[in-house]
């Protein structure tokens, strides 16, 4: 489940509460809230759209997380998985790197 | 069937707040509404698509990512690529549906390369078309459907369809979640995109789907068919939402002490792991992967080790407890009966795309998932919406229309008692979850299990609107427990083992079986048999 907005880092373009399909986030005057935890589907997808890598989403689908932010950031965890798919500038080489053909018929 | 149910409200006062007057409305902003959106613009119509959650990210493909069946048109390939399932699937498919979606798949998939998909090319240059990453696709998918002149309704769920005075369907009225207020888009014709129904099982991507354009259309008097194919349950770590079964032919599976459970594999083994699944906890581990395959698996599905890199786990070398998630028709075959080749629906002026319409065609009573959901929903999308565009076209000027909405459960007065949309849900999934009721189907357990569903049925329907921030909600619930009827209804009459049906009391294939299962009905949920369309046709012929 969606777990931390990294305060230090958003800038408040409300492009998460726009992409969550399950309307979990609400807009505000300033960084959204996580309005609706339980209704996240742990479908990563906010994490891929923040442009600035200040979102964080628990693997744990049924229950919240205790999560330490500074260590998550040491640990270059925020905004992995954009980097993973090519839509960071320094991974775009990565968009073609889909190597599905080799593994289907196994 | 008439439906007594009906309110019949004409649409007179407090429309909503957003009124528009198109051609064509899609419901459902995945691959199957955005083809169809823009296929439906290309044939003139003028397009409003309101999806649920947001066009781009909502659905089962925007999370997750597809195989996609596509193969080059070189006779001997396709007649293979056809063969290859037919079995599977207890020879219910359409050897003419299969050919077409084929064609329909590569002209699309080839489209698709045009607009600027990037898609890998392999060591000799060629470049290859059998797999799209979901957020890379849905995204494209949406600036096409923009660029094509739809407009998008964003956060916009419907919540039911209007008709006119002869039955005709007549638009959709629906919700703007994020503004609190309401839409009503009257339109010449709908496509039903809405996806399948995975009961809010957390499977990757799917908890938006639950079953509403099922609902919707069913209010309006539309059939549903193979609905019994409808128990596809797949493999996630047990913590977390990521179903990705292919990985998994690379596992061994092993119980608590660490013994490997015999005939336990991810294809022709996942009732074995049910079966273990209910006596105590099941371990994978992918320990059958060599270092290039794994290097290609990181490439391929970035998300699938998104669980484990923030877990700690490396998969390739370490146990970690698995489970199943039920994914219903989302992976199942199951749904909206399609009556021509444009892909509409028993209803005028309704057409069906995607995972709400029926995949009996191409995929008989196997799973669709792997790859011919994908090519499916981008063939029957394109269908749909030039069926629909032509539709609108024949029906002309429609300003003497008589509207009225088609909502029942969770829209009237009712005895008083708010319909309760939480309690409703985890009453559903407690007889859709298990596996010895789903998974494993028998005459007695399905009987009882009808019994709780059809009280739940009396319940909803006797309940009174609930409070507006819980209409969606409630809806959802509503739509979860009719397709949950239609299920087991179907399950029932399918006295037989086909496809991914399993029967403990009739474990066998009987040759009388072979025919679909038509379902229907809201108060009284009924079935019939069908014969095969192909039967069908050389019947005609003798
Ligand atoms: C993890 C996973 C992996 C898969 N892998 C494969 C694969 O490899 N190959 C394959 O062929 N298939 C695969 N599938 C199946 C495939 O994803 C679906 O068949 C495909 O997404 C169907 O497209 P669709 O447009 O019909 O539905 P979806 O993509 O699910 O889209 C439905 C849309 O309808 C919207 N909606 C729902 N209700 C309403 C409402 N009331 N009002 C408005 N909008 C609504 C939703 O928000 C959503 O955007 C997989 C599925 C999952 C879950
Ligand atoms: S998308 Fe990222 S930067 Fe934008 S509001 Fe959300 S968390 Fe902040
Ligand atoms: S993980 Fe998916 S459902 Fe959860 S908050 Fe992010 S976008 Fe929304």
């Amino acid at each position: 489940m969606i777990e931390v907005i990294d305060t230090e880092r958003c800038t408040a373009c409300d492009i998460c509460v726009n992409v969550c399909p399950t309307n979990v986030f609400d807009k505000t005057d300033g960084i959204p809230r996580i309005a609706r935890q339980n209704d996240c589907q742990t479908c990563f997808l906010c994490e891929l759209y923040c442009p600035e890598d200040a979102l964080f989403v628990s693997p744990f689908a049924d229950a919240p997380q205790e999560v330490d932010v500074a260590a998550l950031k040491e640990a270059a965890l925020l905004g992995s998985y954009r980097r993973a798919v090519g839509w960071t500038d320094e991974s775009r080489q990565l968009r073609t790197a889909d190597r599905s053909y080799r593994l289907f018929g196994h | 069937m008439t439906n007594p149910l009906s309110r019949a409200e004409k649409l007179s006062s407090s429309a909503g707040s957003l009124v528009l007057d198109v051609d064509v409305l899609v419901l459902g902003g995945g691959p199957a509404g955005t083809w169809a959106a823009i296929s439906a613009a290309e044939h003139g119509a003028r397009v409003v698509l309101a999806d649920k959650g947001f066009c781009g990210t909502s659905g089962a493909t925007a999370a997750a990512g597809t195989g996609v069946w596509y193969v080059d048109p070189v006779p001997e390939r396709r007649e293979g690529a056809m063969a290859s399932r037919e079995k599977l699937g207890g020879y219910l498919q359409d050897r003419r549906w299969m050919a077409r979606v084929l064609d329909r798949t590569f002209t699309q998939s080839n489209r698709l390369a045009d607009w600027g998909y990037p898609y890998p090319v392999d060591e000799g240059g060629k470049p290859q078309r059998n797999s799209l990453q979901g957020p890379e696709y849905m995204r494209l998918m949406r600036k096409r459907t923009k660029q094509a002149g739809v407009t998008i309704l964003d956060h916009a769920p419907a919540l039911e369809l209007l008709v006119d005075e002869n039955g005709v369907v007549a638009g959709a009225a629906g919700l703007r979640r994020q503004r609190g207020d309401r839409w009503v888009v009257k339109a010449k014709a709908v496509v039903i995109a809405t996806g399948g129904c995975a009961f809010l099982s957390k499977t990757l991507g799917s908890n938006v789907l639950t079953g509403d354009g099922y609902l919707l259309a069913a209010e309006t008097g539309a059939d549903l068919t193979s609905m019994e194919f409808s128990n596809a349950y797949a493999i996630s770590p047990a913590f977390g939402s990521v179903t990705k079964t292919l990985f998994y032919s690379w596992a061994s599976f092993t119980d608590e002490e660490g013994s490997r459970i015999p005939g336990a594999s991810s294809k022709g083994g996942r009732s074995v792991i049910a079966r273990a699944l209910r006596r105590g906890p099941v371990y994978a581990q992918l320990d059958e992967a060599d270092s290039e395959t794994q290097r290609h698996m990181r490439v391929s599905q970035p998300n699938f080790f998104l669980p484990f890199d923030r877990t700690g786990i490396d998969p390739f070398t370490q146990r970690f407890p698995i489970t199943l998630r039920l994914e219903g028709t989302v992976r199942g075959t199951g749904g909206l009966r399609i009556v021509d080749d444009d892909c509409a629906t028993t209803v005028p002026g309704l057409f069906a795309a995607g995972d709400a319409a029926t995949r009996e065609l191409i995929c008989g009573g196997f799973t669709g998932g792997g790859s011919h959901n994908a090519a499916w929903a981008m063939s029957s999308g394109y269908w749909a919406g030039q069926g629909a565009a032509g539709f609108a076209r024949q029906l002309g000027a429609t300003s003497k229309r008589q509207v009225s909405r088609r909502g029942t459960v969770a829209f009237r007065s009712g005895n008083g008692r708010p319909l309760q949309a939480g309690k409703l849900a985890r009453g559903v999934q407690g007889e859709v979850f298990p596996y010895e009721l789903n998974y494993f189907r028998e005459a007695g357990r399905l009987g009882e299990s009808l019994r709780r569903l059809d009280g739940f049925w009396s319940e909803a329907a006797d309940a009174s609107a609930p409070a507006e921030q819980d209409l969606l909600r409630a809806r959802e619930a509503a739509a979860m427990l009719a397709t949950a009827r239609w299920m087991y209804r179907s399950a029932l009459a399918r006295q037989e083992s086909r496809g991914m049906h399993r029967r403990d009391d009739y474990p066998e294939q009987d040759d009388r079986y072979r025919h679909y299962v038509t379902t229907g009905g809201l108060d009284e949920v009924w079935t019939s048999a069908r014969p095969l369309a192909f039967a069908q046709y050389s019947e005609a012929a003798e």
